[in-house]
C-alpha cells in the first residue's frame, strides 16, 4: 500500500467526519440527557444541541465554529513500512481539510501572534505515537476546542490525601469550570506518572467511548462515583442549571513516585469530536467510529 | 416556563413579561456587537452623534461571525455566541442609552447588567455555546455591515433573523439572574458532595 497517500486521504476523511458528526456514544448520551433533564433551561439547551448536531450532520457543516486544535493518535503496527511518511501526510490532510471542510484556522504563533491560516504550525497538528504488533495503522483524530481546553487542570496533590484528594480535585475542577467549557462535558481523569504523563493520559482517556465500562471494576466504580458527584453540582447544560453537567468520566492511571501524586482533569465539551479508522495491510480502510459518508 | 416568539422592535411591555427559564425565538433585526462596537457606540453617544441605525427594541448578539462575500452579497458561514462577561463594563450604559431589549450571548452577565436590565427593561437570552449551525440557519440575511474598520469579528453586522433560538431567558427585567442562582446553588451543594465522597 502507498502509506503516504492513504494516510493523507484517511486523515482528511477523519477530520471531515469528526467535525460534522459526533460519535454514536456521545450522540446517545446527549439524547438521553435531553430525555431525562428536569431543568427547563437545561432541556432547552440540550434541545438546541441536538438540533444543531442533526443540522450539521445533514448539511456536512462543522457542528461548532471552533473546530479546535488538531491532535492525532496513531497506533502503528510494527510491521508497517515507511512510517516516517505519516506525520507529513497528516499535515497535508490538515491543510486540505482547513480549506475544503472548512475548518477555522486555529494555529497561532505564541510569540508574534500570527495565525498560520492552515491549522499547522510548530508541533501542530500534534501526533501521538504508539507502536503495536501487526501490520495495520490506526489513526484517531481529536479536534480539541479551546473553551474546554482552557479549563483543563493539573494538580500536584499531597500523596497522604490519596484518593480523597483526587476526588476533591475533580469536583473542584468542575465547579471552577462552571459554564465555560460548554457543558455537558466529558471528563478524562488521570493520576500518577508525573505531571506530563498525568495530563497525557487524561486527554487520551477522552478517546474511550463513554458507554464502555472500565475493565477494572474498582476504577469503573470510581468513574461512576465521580460522574455522580460532578452532576450533583447542578451546574447543568451550558451552566443554566440541571442534572447533566457531565456525560461521562473516563479514568486512567500510571504508577507514581512515592513522593508525588500528580492528578489531571481534561475537559471535552458537548461537541466531543473524535474519529478513528484503520488502514489494513491490503490498503483497505476500516472506519471505526463513523460510517464514511 | 413559557415559549415566546418575539418580533423586533420589541416593546418594554413585552420584555417585562419574560421571566428567567422562558424560551424565546426572535424574528427581525439583530445586530452583532463585541467589545469594540460597544465602545464605539458609547463614544458616539457621548459626543451626541448618531449611530448607523436606531437600536431601540432590537436584539444585540455577542458574536464575532465568519462572513463570506458571494458576488456583492454577504453570507453568514458561522455565528456562534461569544462569552458575554467581557461586555459587562459597557452593557449597562448600552441598554440605558439605546433601549435594546434583548442581549444574546453565552455564559451570562454580572450585577451591573442585571441592574440595568431591571431598570430599563431588557433581558439576557442565553444561546447554546458552539451551536453555530443552528445560529447560521436562523439568520436569513445580512442587511448591512457598519464599522468594518474594526475587523470582521468586531464590526457591527446588521442581520435579518428568523425564529432565532431557542434562547433561554437567563436574566430577566425583574432582577433574576439564572447563572448566578446556579452558581450559588452549586456552592451550597459543594459541602454535601464532599461528604458523599468521604472528603473531610
Ligand atoms: S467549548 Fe466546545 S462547543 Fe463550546 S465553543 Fe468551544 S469547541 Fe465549541
Amino acid at each position: 500500500m502507498d502509506i503516504e497517500s492513504l494516510t493523507e486521504k484517511v486523515g482528511y476523511d477523519l477530520l471531515r467526519l469528526a467535525v460534522t458528526e459526533l460519535p454514536r456514544d456521545v450522540k446517545e448520551a446527549l439524547q438521553k440527557a435531553h430525555r431525562e433533564e428536569t431543568s427547563e433551561a437545561g432541556k432547552t439547551q440540550l434541545k438546541a444541541i441536538l438540533e444543531n448536531i442533526q443540522l450539521a450532520e445533514r448539511t456536512h457543516t462543522p457542528m461548532c465554529q471552533d473546530t479546535g486544535t488538531i491532535i492525532f493518535y496513531i497506533r502503528a503496527g510494527a510491521e508497517v513500512g515507511r512510517l516516517e511518511k505519516v506525520e507529513n501526510a497528516l499535515i497535508e490532510a490538515t491543510r486540505r481539510a482547513t480549506v475544503e471542510v472548512p475548518l477555522r484556522p486555529n494555529a497561532v504563533d505564541p510569540f508574534v501572534g500570527k495565525n498560520t491560516g492552515d491549522n499547522t504550525g510548530r508541533n501542530i497538528p500534534f501526533v501521538n505515537w504508539e507502536i503495536v504488533p501487526g501490520n495495520s495503522l490506526e489513526i484517531t483524530v481529536l479536534p480539541k476546542g479551546g473553551g474546554s481546553e482552557n479549563v483543563c487542570m493539573l494538580g500536584m496533590l499531597v500523596p497522604g490525601e490519596g484518593l480523597q484528594g483526587l476526588k476533591k480535585f475533580v469536583v473542584d475542577a468542575v465547579m471552577k469550570a462552571g459554564a465555560k467549557p460548554c457543558p455537558p462535558n466529558i471528563l478524562g481523569v488521570a493520576v500518577g506518572g508525573g505531571a506530563d504523563v498525568a495530563l497525557k493520559l487524561a486527554k487520551k482517556a477522552l478517546l474511550r467511548p463513554i458507554d464502555q465500562h472500565n475493565s477494572d471494576p474498582e476504577i469503573s466504580e470510581l468513574e461512576r462515583e465521580l460522574l455522580e458527584a460532578a452532576n450533583l453540582t447542578g451546574i447543568g447544560p451550558m451552566g443554566l442549571g440541571g442534572r447533566f453537567t457531565v456525560l461521562g468520566v473516563n479514568v486512567d492511571y500510571a504508577a507514581r513516585h512515592p513522593a508525588s501524586y500528580p492528578a489531571a482533569v481534561a475537559f471535552n465539551c458537548w461537541a466531543a469530536r473524535r474519529a478513528t479508522a484503520r488502514i489494513l495491510e491490503n490498503g483497505e480502510v476500516e472506519h471505526i467510529t463513523h460510517r464514511n459518508r | 416556563m413559557t415559549v415566546y416568539r418575539l418580533t423586533t422592535p420589541i416593546s418594554e411591555d413585552e420584555t417585562r413579561k419574560l421571566k428567567v427559564n422562558d424560551e424565546i425565538y426572535i424574528t427581525g433585526t439583530m445586530v452583532t456587537a463585541r467589545d469594540q462596537a460597544h465602545k464605539r457606540a458609547l463614544e458616539l453617544h457621548a459626543e451626541n452623534k448618531k449611530l448607523p441605525l436606531d437600536l431601540e427594541g432590537l436584539a444585540v448578539f455577542h458574536c464575532g461571525p465568519i462572513v463570506k462575500k458571494h458576488g456583492d452579497k454577504w453570507r453568514i458561514v458561522a455565528a456562534g455566541p461569544t462569552t458575554s462577561t467581557r461586555m459587562d463594563i459597557f452593557e449597562g450604559d448600552f441598554i440605558k442609552n439605546f433601549k435594546v431589549r434583548v442581549i444574546i450571548g453565552k455564559g451570562g452577565m454580572g450585577q451591573r447588567t442585571t441592574e440595568a436590565m431591571q431598570r430599563y427593561g431588557a433581558v439576557y437570552g442565553a444561546f447554546t455555546g458552539g451551536a453555530a449551525v443552528l445560529a447560521a440557519k436562523a439568520i436569513d440575511e445580512v442587511r448591512a455591515v457598519e464599522w468594518f474598520d474594526l475587523g470582521m469579528p468586531e464590526a457591527l453586522w446588521i442581520l435579518g433573523a428568523k425564529e432565532f433560538g431557542p434562547l433561554t431567558v437567563a436574566i430577566d427585567s425583574h432582577g433574576n439572574n439564572l447563572f448566578e442562582d446556579v452558581r450559588d446553588r452549586a456552592e451550597e451543594n459543594r459541602k454535601a458532595i464532599y461528604r458523599k465522597l468521604g472528603i473531610r
